[in-house]
């Protein structure tokens, strides 16, 4: 039987689509429980490869013959290796190129919507890390926010779409994924803005992110309006975009909020992300969409893949936005926090530009579920 | 800790080390010792799962400048 080849892309389109499929994932069991290809009508079996390395037989009960099967690993090898011996043993197979590591950098671009005077809003949705990066298009300009470290998906996006990269924006200093921000912005010659509050440590230039900070894109002046929003970090700023669109960072997710640890200063920010969420927040307009940096389970994707909902309905439905009790809040986001993401320590010394790992190392940093939010 | 045998696995990508290891086990009696040498990183989770899997035991692991060393006691 034929063994195919899938593409991160192939994949991430079966998740948008909400299409079923067997998943065989031959990695070990602890990083099969830590982190998988999230779906909503996946199933899975997990048996490492060197268990079949002497034969396939006493699985093949276990895999469907009316569903598509993929084999799944880390890097690909032990998947052809197993996806080969389920052909011989006349199952019809498919493995994912490039395995777990390729799921982790693939990027899907996708139309949130279209804004005043022909300006468009985009969310790149890195499915495998959960990881949501914007760009802001508008006649000859464009601006990004929050972009992950495949700097060229960024670009050459932009080159398509005929527009100048004039703004890069990270709403903070990151600490699950590599920010590709500074280097989009020092091949382009755009402004790299960073919140000052934020990069006391970092080694590069950058332009300060403070709040009230306006900027104007392309040819239909889209506004792009900063909005400070201390808790995550305490230099953790939003975004509110063409008086439509609330880009909140890692402070508030869709089904979460976001953790005040991971520099290391949670009861000192705690009160920070109380005021953020409990006051700032509710000033503004209910029916401004919030889009954030992160999602952290496939459920909080809408129908079309976008992740983005409507402030007034977080209000309502966020637990985390619906502690009255400031002693529970305190509790709830300090206390029994999950664990940190992978190499997050290190990560922010990539972003501070302290040190520069290859790409292998950046991968191998990157690996693993993003971990900001506290439910 | 006598060594039996080694395997240099060096250079080698997933899943040729375990696969290799798994032989080099076969090839040895109960309570002796092999040395695995490998260079990729997936090793550093994988011999000890592959191994806990067949009941046999890592006596010691090590890493030199990127070299990975196991030390493994078949059961």
């Amino acid at each position: 039987m034929t063994v195919y080849k899938w593409t991160a892309a192939e994949v991430a389109r079966k998740v948008i689509d909400k299409e079923e499929l067997f998943i065989l994932d031959v990695r070990n069991h602890d990083a099969f429980e830590d982190w998988k290809i999230e779906g909503h009508k996946f199933e899975y079996l997990n048996i490492p490869y060197f268990e079949l390395i002497d034969g396939v037989e006493e699985i093949l009960p276990k895999l469907p013959t009316d569903k598509e099967v993929l084999v799944v690993c880390a890097k690909e090898g032990s998947s052809v290796m197993v996806a080969e011996m389920l052909s011989e043993a006349g199952r019809e197979v498919a493995y994912l190129e490039g395995g777990m590591k390729s799921w982790s950098s693939y990027l899907e671009p996708i139309k949130v919507s279209d804004l005043e005077n022909g300006g468009e809003i985009y969310q790149f949705v890195r499915l495998g890390k959960g990881c949501l990066s914007y760009m802001v298009i508008s006649e000859g300009e464009a601006a990004i926010i929050d972009a992950v470290r495949f700097t060229d998906v960024f670009t050459n996006f932009a080159k398509e779409k005929g527009v100048e990269i004039k703004h890069v924006f990270d709403t903070h200093l990151h600490a699950d994924h590599i920010s590709g921000g500074r280097h989009i912005a020092a091949a382009t010659g755009a402004t790299y803005y960073l919140p000052p509050k934020d990069a006391t440590e970092v080694v590069f230039d950058y332009t300060p992110l403070t709040d009230g900070l306006n900027i104007k894109i392309g040819a239909s002046q889209i506004d792009v309006n900063a909005f400070y929003s201390p808790g995550h970090t305490i230099g953790s700023t939003s975004f509110i975009i063409d008086n439509q669109f609330l880009l909140t960072g890692d402070i508030l997710f869709i089904d979460s909020i976001g953790r005040p640890d991971l520099a290391g200063l949670a009861e000192d920010w705690v009160d920070d992300l109380r005021e953020t969420l409990y006051s700032r927040y509710r000033e503004l307009a209910e029916d401004l969409v919030v889009l954030p940096a992160h999602f952290m389970i496939i459920d909080e994707l809408n129908e079309d893949g976008t992740v983005a909902r409507r402030l007034g309905d977080l209000f309502k439905e966020n637990h985390g936005l619906n502690i009255e009790d400031e002693d529970e809040f305190r509790r709830t986001v300090t206390d029994h926090l999950p664990p940190q993401p992978n190499a997050y320590q290190q990560i922010r010394q990539v972003n501070m530009g302290k040190i520069t790992p290859d790409n292998d190392e950046q991968t191998e940093m990157e690996i693993g579920p993003n971990r900001c939010a506290v439910r | 800790m006598n060594i039996t045998k080694t395997l240099d696995a060096k250079g080698l990508a997933c899943p040729m080390p375990i696969v290799k290891t798994k032989k080099a086990i076969d090839a040895i009696k109960s309570g002796e010792v092999l040395e695995v040498v490998v260079t990729d990183k997936g090793a550093l989770n994988d011999i000890p799962a592959w191994a806990k899997s067949g009941g046999h035991t890592v006596l010691e692991q090590k890493t030199e400048e990127d070299v990975l060393y196991f030390y493994i006691q078949k059961a």
